[in-house]
């Protein structure tokens, strides 16, 4: 049980405190409700962009980083689809020192035109890295672009492509920040070696006085129900063939979201689940097969994932996979079977909330969903799922007409 | 819960309308709040408790954390400094729990699965460790497994084939990488390809692989080899019984051990640009040098010395060649962490048309380095980064068995951790200047592109 209290300022900002006084550290975590699905599709890869800059001084303090490390703290951040959390951690006796940078920096950044032009760059760099010069690097952006027609998870976190980032002008920056960061949209949460009371000081004393700003309101286009199965094959310079195939999947307040969670351990999250068994071991037509899913907030994808044995028709594969997936919504799962996939939940949650950095970010999530607690009342629901639901969901889930298969194929 | 809670927040709203009233106005968001300087933090390593099997293995263990949770390692000296063979130590490692007469691969993933446990298993150069995190309710439960892993792993034929197979591939797709590229060629020239550090595996060494070599490595360095216990996390009270009953009666042993020696050949030749996917736009870069073991009364200041270089985000590599021109995603220098002797090493990947005028910048930053001495500033913002995140890495039991585990592995004592923190706090310049040019001399490095 993860214990916390939650008040709102005047402004809108939400703040969440959660005292463990077993470690000398403390967390301060802020979370914006904005991510890559906010972004106008003619200038996709902003939101990452923008996390960027948030580095590069804002209007009283030039040096973000500087500040921190001197107070012997260190900080980092991430952009998905659906947000962007930042997040420090120092020693708890400096913590103001975290109020004073977080609380600057979303009164107003610098916008200074050094800071983007570097980081334009920067960003490039990091796309090529991980997405150019990488064997499969573009498959995810093949994937995205069939699975979603209309919702923009049709793009990825980095951008639709490099062109975007390189025009990203210093006047986007400023509408952006004034329609995204302000406290209207964000989540303050602070965690470890914290006195509850002193925090809420901390908290009206820095951020307390910076205008409400507009409460942003999301409203995206969202897929119609598809009707037929979507193919893709393709031929790249890699070593062997990779098959990549997805189906929507519910959104992540949907009930369905927990049932399709342990559905995708059953079939591929650890070297017992049936994928690994059936197709690796055993019929060994994959080097390596997952099926996971990214949690997404809105209508997500489940997806397996694999690399062929060489020799291997995609053919055979793709059929191979059916098979199993068949077999799951012919016969279920064991009362074993269940019983495994919800204890490796908890064990999961249980070894996620060693860290004060991760309870802080669950809380923050918990809360952007719409209830905190929630984070407190996870397991039950992922425990209450019983086999039959598993098996009308995969029925569901699995229709091929909600498919999109990729075949990758070796030159 | 939930109605604590509610309570909390009325008495809180009423809280700050009575503060909003009164703090507005007293500050200037231009003057940072004032700070505990890091150094003046006391950091202590919370000690550990050791027992000794009956068998004479020692069990160092931390008892700490609120989750119900456990980590135990099973640190044998079988890694690759081991083998007569390339890549039977490894190969060995990895298939432990490929199966045993009684159970088949399937069972032992199922039971380990079952619990929500998992079951890592990772070869280094001097050891090979098996590392069982679980719920701590489970562990009863799961040591019955761990013994028989460790008496009567059987290593099937077939999943040898497999394990070869699969890692053909994978090494194929791996090899297109310029980074992994560049990380192995790099330890080669430091050591040499026959040197345990320099060593990497290749398809070859992996065709050649049989179930014998793999037998005997297990029945030498296994079952009948030398091993030290990890244990951290929510202990239960009888930590000690269930492992000593688990594994004490077992033919494995504890005390000292010796290591084979290996000469060293490093390459004569020093730069290297090597074209590995001629469509590429990134070069991997890495620029290297060797440097002596943490036993050396160099290693501490150097330590200081490799985070104001590049050991952090604020340090001088990525201010220069990330925040400032822009070349990288991120440049670091590292350490390596290995026990007998280490290399001092620049990591980065930039853009290809970019890469030679990083390795300008980064020996740039070296003669700086060599010929000014870091201001007070400077120093000790790198010295409040170094403890505070000392701080931070020892929060949780299973990094302060980290921490244990190192100083242990290296023969190192207890003073290790406290002569560390005293060089963190009181580096003079003038040394880390010594040091530079001691040791950051671009002649001394090997020089590598992989683009």
């Amino acid at each position: 049980m993860i214990q916390f209290s939650r008040f709102v300022l005047p402004n809108g900002l939400r703040v969440l405190v959660h005292e463990d006084n077993s470690t000398p550290m403390a967390v301060v975590n802020v979370l914006y409700d904005v991510g890559a699905r906010d972004e106008d599709p003619n200038r996709t890869g902003f939101a990452h962009l923008f996390e960027h800059l948030m580095f590069g001084g804002s209007i009283n303090i030039p040096e973000y980083d500087d500040e921190l490390q001197k107070a012997g703290g260190e900080n980092n951040a991430y952009t998905t689809n659906d947000l962007t959390n930042y997040y420090c951690q120092l020693p708890s006796a400096n913590i103001e020192t975290a109020f004073w940078l977080e609380s600057d920096r979303m009164l107003s950044l610098a916008f200074s035109k050094k800071s983007l032009d570097v980081q334009r760059k920067v960003v490039c760099e990091e796309f090529k890295e991980h997405y150019i010069n990488r064997p499969y690097g573009d498959i995810w952006f093949k994937m995205r672009e069939m699975a979603y027609e209309q919702h923009p998870y049709r793009w990825m976190t980095i951008g639709k492509e490099l062109k975007h980032v390189e025009e990203a002008s210093l006047d986007d920056v400023k509408k952006f920040f004034k329609k995204h960061y302000n406290p209207a949209n964000a989540i303050l949460v602070v965690a470890g070696n914290v006195v509850t009371e002193q925090v809420y000081e901390l908290a009206i004393k820095w951020f307390g006085d910076i205008p409400a700003g507009e409460k942003y309101n999301r409203n995206l286009p969202q897929e119609i129900e598809q009707q037929e199965a979507r193919r893709l094959d393709i031929t790249a310079d890699v070593p062997v063939d990779a098959f990549l195939k997805t189906w929507h999947m519910p959104s992540r307040l949907d009930p369905d979201y927990y049932v399709a969670d342990l559905i995708t351990d059953i079939l591929g999250s650890g070297a017992s689940s049936r994928l690994y068994q059936s197709l690796v071991k055993e019929k060994q037509l994959f080097t390596n097969i997952d099926c996971y899913h990214f949690g997404s907030t809105d209508a997500g994808l489940i997806c397996v994932d694999g690399k062929l044995v060489k020799g291997v028709r995609l053919e055979d594969a793709e059929l191979a996979v059916q098979a199993q997936l068949d077999l799951l919504i012919r016969e279920g799962v064991s009362v074993i079977e269940l019983e495994k996939v919800k204890n490796k939940t908890e064990s999961t949650m249980a070894f996620e909330d060693m860290s004060v950095m991760n309870r802080a970010a669950s809380l923050a999530y918990y809360e952007l969903l719409g209830d905190a607690n929630l984070m407190n009342t996870e397991l039950e629901k992922y425990n209450s799922v019983t086999a039959d639901q598993l098996v009308e969901l995969s029925r569901k889930l699995f229709e091929e007409k909600n498919s999109h298969t990729l075949y990758y194929r070796s030159k | 819960m939930s109605d604590v809670r509610r309570e909390k927040e009325d008495f809180l709203t009423s809280h700050i309308s009575h503060l909003t009233s009164h703090v507005y106005n007293i500050m200037n968001r231009k003057i940072a709040p004032p700070i505990k300087d890091a150094v003046e933090f006391d950091l202590k390593l919370k000690p550990y408790d050791k027992y000794v099997l009956r068998n004479g293995v020692e069990l160092y263990a931390v008892n700490a954390g609120a989750e119900e949770v456990i980590q135990v390692e099973w640190v044998f000296f079988a890694g690759n400094s081991f083998e007569k063979k390339h890549m039977v130590a490894s190969a060995t490692n990895f298939l432990l729990k490929s199966g045993t007469s009684q159970k088949s691969a399937f069972a032992i993933n199922e039971l380990v699965d079952y619990y929500g446990a998992s079951l890592a298993r990772t070869c280094y150069n001097e050891t090979a460790s098996i590392t069982l995190h679980s719920l701590t309710k489970h562990l009863p439960k799961l040591l019955p497994l761990i013994r028989e892993l460790l008496t009567d792993a059987i290593f099937p034929e077939e999943e040898i084939l497999l394990f070869q197979q699969n890692n053909r591939q994978r090494l194929e797709v791996n090899l297109k990488k310029n980074d992994f590229v560049a990380n192995r060629l790099i330890d080669e020239y430091l050591y040499g390809f026959e040197h345990p550090y320099g060593t990497y595996s290749r398809f070859e060494d992996l065709a050649g692989l049989t179930r014998e070599d793999l037998v005997d490595f297990y029945n030498q360095y296994y079952r009948n080899g030398k091993c030290i216990l990890f244990v951290a996390g929510k202990l239960p009270p009888n930590i000690m019984e269930l492992l000593d009953a688990a594994i004490g009666d077992l033919p494995i042993q504890g005390g000292a051990v010796e290591y084979p020696a290996h000469p060293i050949l490093p390459a004569g030749e020093k730069k290297y640009r090597i074209s590995n996917d001629p469509n590429g736009v990134q070069g991997a870069i890495r620029i290297a040098r060797d440097f002596p073991n943490r036993h050396h009364p160099d290693f501490f200041g150097a330590q200081v010395l490799n985070a104001l270089f590049g050991g952090f985000f604020g340090s001088r590599l990525m201010n220069n060649i990330r925040e400032d021109k822009g070349y990288t995603y991120g440049i670091y220098s590292y350490l390596q962490n290995h026990l007998q002797r280490s290399a001092w090493m620049i990591s980065t990947e930039a853009g290809k048309e970019v890469s030679e005028a990083t390795i300008e910048e980064v020996y740039k930053e070296m003669a700086l380095l060599r010929e000014e001495l870091v201001d007070e500033e400077e120093l000790l913002l790198v010295r409040n980064y170094l403890m505070g995140s000392t701080l931070g890495d020892l929060d949780g039991p299973f990094h302060i068995i980290g921490r244990w585990k190192n100083i242990v592995l290296n023969g190192l004592s207890e003073d290790y951790f406290y002569q560390s923190i005293r060089t963190i706090k009181t580096i003079q310049p003038e040394e880390l200047q010594q040091l530079a040019k001691k040791y950051l001399q671009p002649e001394d490095f090997y020089e590598l592109v992989v683009v």
